[in-house]
């Protein structure tokens, strides 16, 4: 089988539970794809050696009641994994190996996954175009010196040039979805307590969610299923009844009220990406939901929300990173100049950027300005939805205001950087589960993707709906494979 | 400086002035593991032997609520009389040191989990309640050593972590002496309840002294220095006595006080500032969002109540009240509960009167010299007990008790034994004691004339002479009994 890496994550495991294939010959194929793809950029770490002694030794006893039976796998290199350098992009966790694992991933290696290598990302997840990477920027395997998103662009990268038939992500204000957008790839953000953050380098705790991403709906719900746990290790994890995600997975959507919010016509917005809208819109009619109108008048507030919220929370949750205990310490004449040497040489400009935005709306005489207020809007946000939920079973809109756009376009420009997020942002701050899927192309042939948003823990719903949508819209990723010489 | 009865003023010249003082008390919960993970908190382990990933902040860790630390902050709320908050917040205070590793100390700031309380003292001159403002939750940071090396400052995570309470009085204390019986009441307090071992030599009770002073009957505050982390009550009194003079010679010289932060230096016995107002650390506090607020129920907060012992207060008032103490006995038998339960243990089979004599007296005496506390006591309680019952039923006589109790505190040894093994026992056979009086009459038969004439004074001589011939042993009752038959 020559095409192993162009099989969806379902086939796989279909054919090595069947015996056609073995995970030895599955993970020889992603990494030799990997070795041939050094140009994306997409691997921080590679472990390929470990990977096929691991597939070796699944072979040599193979568990197939397993559900992710001795797939390889990258994941996004803000998971800990044990005994492989987990450096969250940064140059401050460059040397940092971690000798635990976090929940998401132990969940993964429990069904019989096979770790490959950690993914690019942006630093500490902050950016939108896995630029701030302090390991370089990731190509977008749909063309040259195209961004892949971010933050989990590494993440993206790989999934769309079939480097890794699945993998993680992690989502604060988009990171899974708007990559998963910009590559022609599926990502999914579940709601906050689905995935436990155990084991996540921090970013901003309240925002923050693991999700899977993957090629199609269906392989993104079966990963959905293995990774969400309820874990005690992780106080904001929340212990509700979960589904599974891929055997209940169906087509029939019929009657399901889908809401169309107003307020996500903003100014300035593409005509591509109002037609991709109208057309998602025509694809749910014909799977035969129902179209409703609806509101969520706070949006506009949502982007400033979370720049707010999330920089407060980053600027402590990075408190940790001082060069006292672990990771890249600059030397200095006494702790304060250590301090000072280790955080302006160890930390990139987006992350300075953030932590000196945090710091100040935390202030004293700017907390209730900034930081209170944030949390009251963030709340009618959530309230917006909350009504909206009353009429509605999902909400769909577009994922991105725009396609992918070029590499270093918007670098000197952090507030465009920042209006990629606006249709993505609102769904973390009201911790609300969201999938984005691809559903269309632009006048330069880059994928264009469309958000679906539910109810808390109504995973099922928007996977079901995606899955729906899925096959009306029949979308086929343009990979040439440019970068393989 | 006047000092009458019950108020402390510092005298300048033709003014009086006032020492304000509020305490913020940082006392350890005893607890087997941390705050906000499963280490272990034993005092004096190995350094860094006591360290989770939690506790030195690596990356993706998550800090987990001990429930049991909850539960202890919650009975010292029960004990202070304190409201209980059913929701409380963590917050994130955030400052860089190299001793706390998540670059923050999760606290509690805007809902700590206990709120009003109080605490009665008893005065010499009475009773006096001091406000209880708030008893919060937080971290311990770590401990940084910086006199192992020459160049370099060593970090040991230990206390990392472990659960504090931070319990802030109003500002109601007016006088070292109340502060001194506001930290023993409350140490006693939390001993009871098993919340705090009140080790002040381990660290695990030491308080930020907050210290202003105002004219004699002024109403207003005057400004406050906070003196930070003194670790015993007689350097907290020190302090204040200094802290106190000094604020009250800057105002006497026209000058203004600082609001600042200050050390104690115990070697030369001064305050010294450490930081101004305008240095002050902007903390940064917010909800920590790694914690959900903590939410505790009607029925948990029950019971605990169920589970709170007789605390000193009420006990102060049964003794009083069941075993007829005196107010200043009881004081002195509840103020811990070792003592209180030794108290108790020796009254179950002997006399309450003799028994508070004994302890208060002999046992405390004898104790203190040796600098023993009471569950370190050579006499068990049982054996006091054994004692006391001797002296009641006449065995002994209360001055040979006093020997065979020198002979106890050598070796927790049964004082029947004793006073077997040394022929202790009182004499008091009226035979015998006929015998012996009739041969130390016969033999001052001049003092006896005397005696019969009219000085009657020389009574004492003769039951001097009869207790030294017979050893101590003779019973002085019945000694005095036959000699003024005798005589």
């Amino acid at each position: 089988m020559s095409d192993i890496t162009k099989q969806s994550l379902s086939d796989l495991v279909e054919n090595i539970k069947s015996k056609k294939l073995s995970s030895s010959e599955v993970t020889k194929a992603f990494v030799e794809r990997s070795e041939k793809s050094k140009e994306l950029n997409a691997y921080i770490t590679e472990d390929y050696t470990n990977a096929l002694n691991k597939a070796k030794k699944f072979d040599e006893k193979p568990n197939l009641d397993l559900k992710l039976p001795g797939i390889p796998m990258a994941v996004k290199d803000l998971f800990c994994t044990r005994d492989l350098k987990t450096t969250a992009g940064s140059k401050i966790l460059n040397n940092f190996v971690p000798t635990y694992e976090s929940t998401v991933t132990q969940n993964i290696w429990n069904e019989g996954a096979i770790l490959m290598g950690k993914l690019n990302c942006d630093e500490f997840a902050m950016g939108s175009s896995n630029e701030t990477s302090f390991f370089g920027n990731v190509q977008n395997p749909i063309d040259k010196n195209l961004v892949p998103g971010g933050s989990s662009g590494g993440s993206s990268s790989a999934v769309a040039a079939q480097l890794t038939p699945i993998t993680i992500g992690t989502d604060t204000g988009g990171s899974i979805r708007q990559p998963a957008s910009f590559t022609g790839t599926v990502g999914l953000k579940p709601t906050y307590g689905s995935c436990s953050r155990y084991g996540i380098v921090a970013f901003a705790s309240s925002l923050d969610q693991a999700g899977p991403m993957a090629q199609n709906v269906k392989d993104c719900a079966l990963l959905q299923e293995v990774i969400s746990t309820y874990d005690e290790k992780d106080s904001t994890s929340i212990d509700f009844k979960r589904n599974e995600y891929s055997k209940e997975l169906t087509k029939d959507i019929k009657g399901k009220k889908i809401g169309i919010p107003k307020e996500y016509r903003v100014d300035g917005m593409p005509k591509e990406i109002e037609d991709l809208w109208k057309k998602g819109i025509e694809y749910a009619k014909d799977c035969g939901a129902e179209i409703i109108d609806i509101s969520l008048p706070h949006t506009n507030y949502a982007l400033p929300t979370y720049y707010i919220v999330a920089p407060a929370e980053a600027s402590s949750n990075l408190a940790r990173y001082d060069g006292v205990k672990y990771g890249f310490r600059a030397e200095g004449e006494n702790l304060i100049d250590m301090y000072e040497k280790t955080r302006s040489e160890g930390f990139g400009a987006e992350v300075q950027r953030r932590i000196m935005i945090g710091t100040y709306v935390l202030s004293s005489g700017y907390y209730d300005a900034y930081y209170l207020k944030a949390q009251k809007v963030r709340k009618l946000i959530k309230n917006d939805f909350d009504d909206a939920y009353k009429k509605v079973d999902a909400i769909l809109t577009p994922s991105t205001p725009s396609s992918a756009f070029k590499i270093g376009e918007k670098t000197n420009d952090p507030v465009s950087m920042y209006l990629n997020d606006i249709f993505t942002v609102p769904v973390n701050l009201a911790g609300l589960p969201g999938i984005s899927i691809p559903a269309g192309h632009d006048a330069k042939g880059y994928p264009l993707g469309l958000q679906i948003i539910g109810k808390a823990f109504d995973e099922q719903n928007i996977l079901n709906i995606a899955y729906a949508m899925e096959e009306k819209i029949n979308f086929k990723n343009n990979i040439t494979d440019w970068w393989i010489k | 400086m006047s000092k009458n009865k019950s108020e402390y003023l510092i005298n300048r010249h033709d003014n009086q002035y006032e020492v304000v003082i509020g305490l913020e008390v940082h006392a350890q919960v005893t607890s087997e593991s941390k705050l906000f993970s499963t280490s272990a908190t034993k005092f004096g382990a190995e350094p860094n032997t006591q360290v989770s990933l939690v506790d030195a902040a690596f990356p993706g860790m998550l800090p987990v609520i001990n429930e049991y630390c909850v539960k202890q902050a919650i009975k010292t709320g029960i004990g202070l009389k304190a409201k209980i908050n059913k929701r409380s917040v963590f917050d994130r205070k955030n400052y860089f040191y190299a001793d706390l590793p998540q670059g923050y100390q999760i606290s509690q700031f805007k809902d700590p989990i206990v709120g009003e309380g109080k605490v009665i003292l008893d005065m010499p001159d009475g009773q006096k309640e001091v406000g209880i403002e708030r008893l919060h939750l937080e971290q311990d940071a770590g401990k940084s050593i910086h006199d192992l090396d020459p160049k370099n400052t060593f970090v040991d995570l230990n206390r990392s972590g472990v659960a504090l309470m931070e319990i802030v009085s109003k500002p109601d204390l007016r006088s070292p002496d109340e502060v001194n019986a506001y930290i023993k009441k409350l140490r006693s307090i939390m001993r009871y309840l098993g919340t705090c071992d009140g080790n002040m030599q381990e660290g695990s009770l030491r308080a930020d002294v907050n210290v202003s002073v105002r004219k004699k009957g002024s109403k207003e505050f005057g400004t406050r220095c906070e003196i930070k982390n003194v670790n015993s009550i007689k350097f907290m009194q020190m302090a204040i006595e200094y802290e106190a003079n000094r604020q009250v010679d800057l105002i006497e010289d026209g000058k203004t006080i600082d609001q600042e932060t200050r050390l104690f230096d115990t070697k030369k016995n001064e305050t010294r500032s450490m930081r101004s107002k305008e240095d002050a650390h902007d903390y940064r506090y917010f909800p920590d969002p790694d914690l959900l607020p903590l939410e505790v129920t009607e029925d948990f907060i029950e019971n605990l109540k169920s589970e709170i012992p007789e605390l000193p207060d009420e006990k102060k008032k049964r003794f009083i009240e069941k075993f007829k103490l005196s107010p200043y006995e009881a004081n002195i038998l509840v103020s811990d509960i070792e003592t209180s339960n030794y108290f108790e243990n020796v009254i179950k089979k002997s006399d309450v009167k003799l028994a508070t004599n004994w302890i208060i007296g002999e046992l405390f005496a004898a104790l203190n010299e040796k600098n023993l506390e009471i569950t370190e006591s050579p006499i068990s309680a049982g054996n006091l007990s054994k004692l006391i019952n001797l002296i009641k039923d006449g065995t002994i006589s209360g001055k040979i008790a006093k020997t065979v109790f020198e002979q106890m505190m050598k070796g927790d040894k049964d004082p029947k034994k004793i006073v077997e093994e040394k022929g202790l026992k009182q004499e008091s056979d009226p035979k015998a004691l006929e015998a012996l009086i009739d041969k130390v009459i016969d033999d001052n038969r001049d003092k006896a004339t005397e005696y019969k004439s009219g000085k009657v004074k020389l009574f004492g001589f003769f039951v001097g002479q009869v207790m030294k011939v017979s050893g101590g042993k003779a019973n002085p009752q019945l000694v005095n009994e036959i000699l003024k038959k005798k005589l």
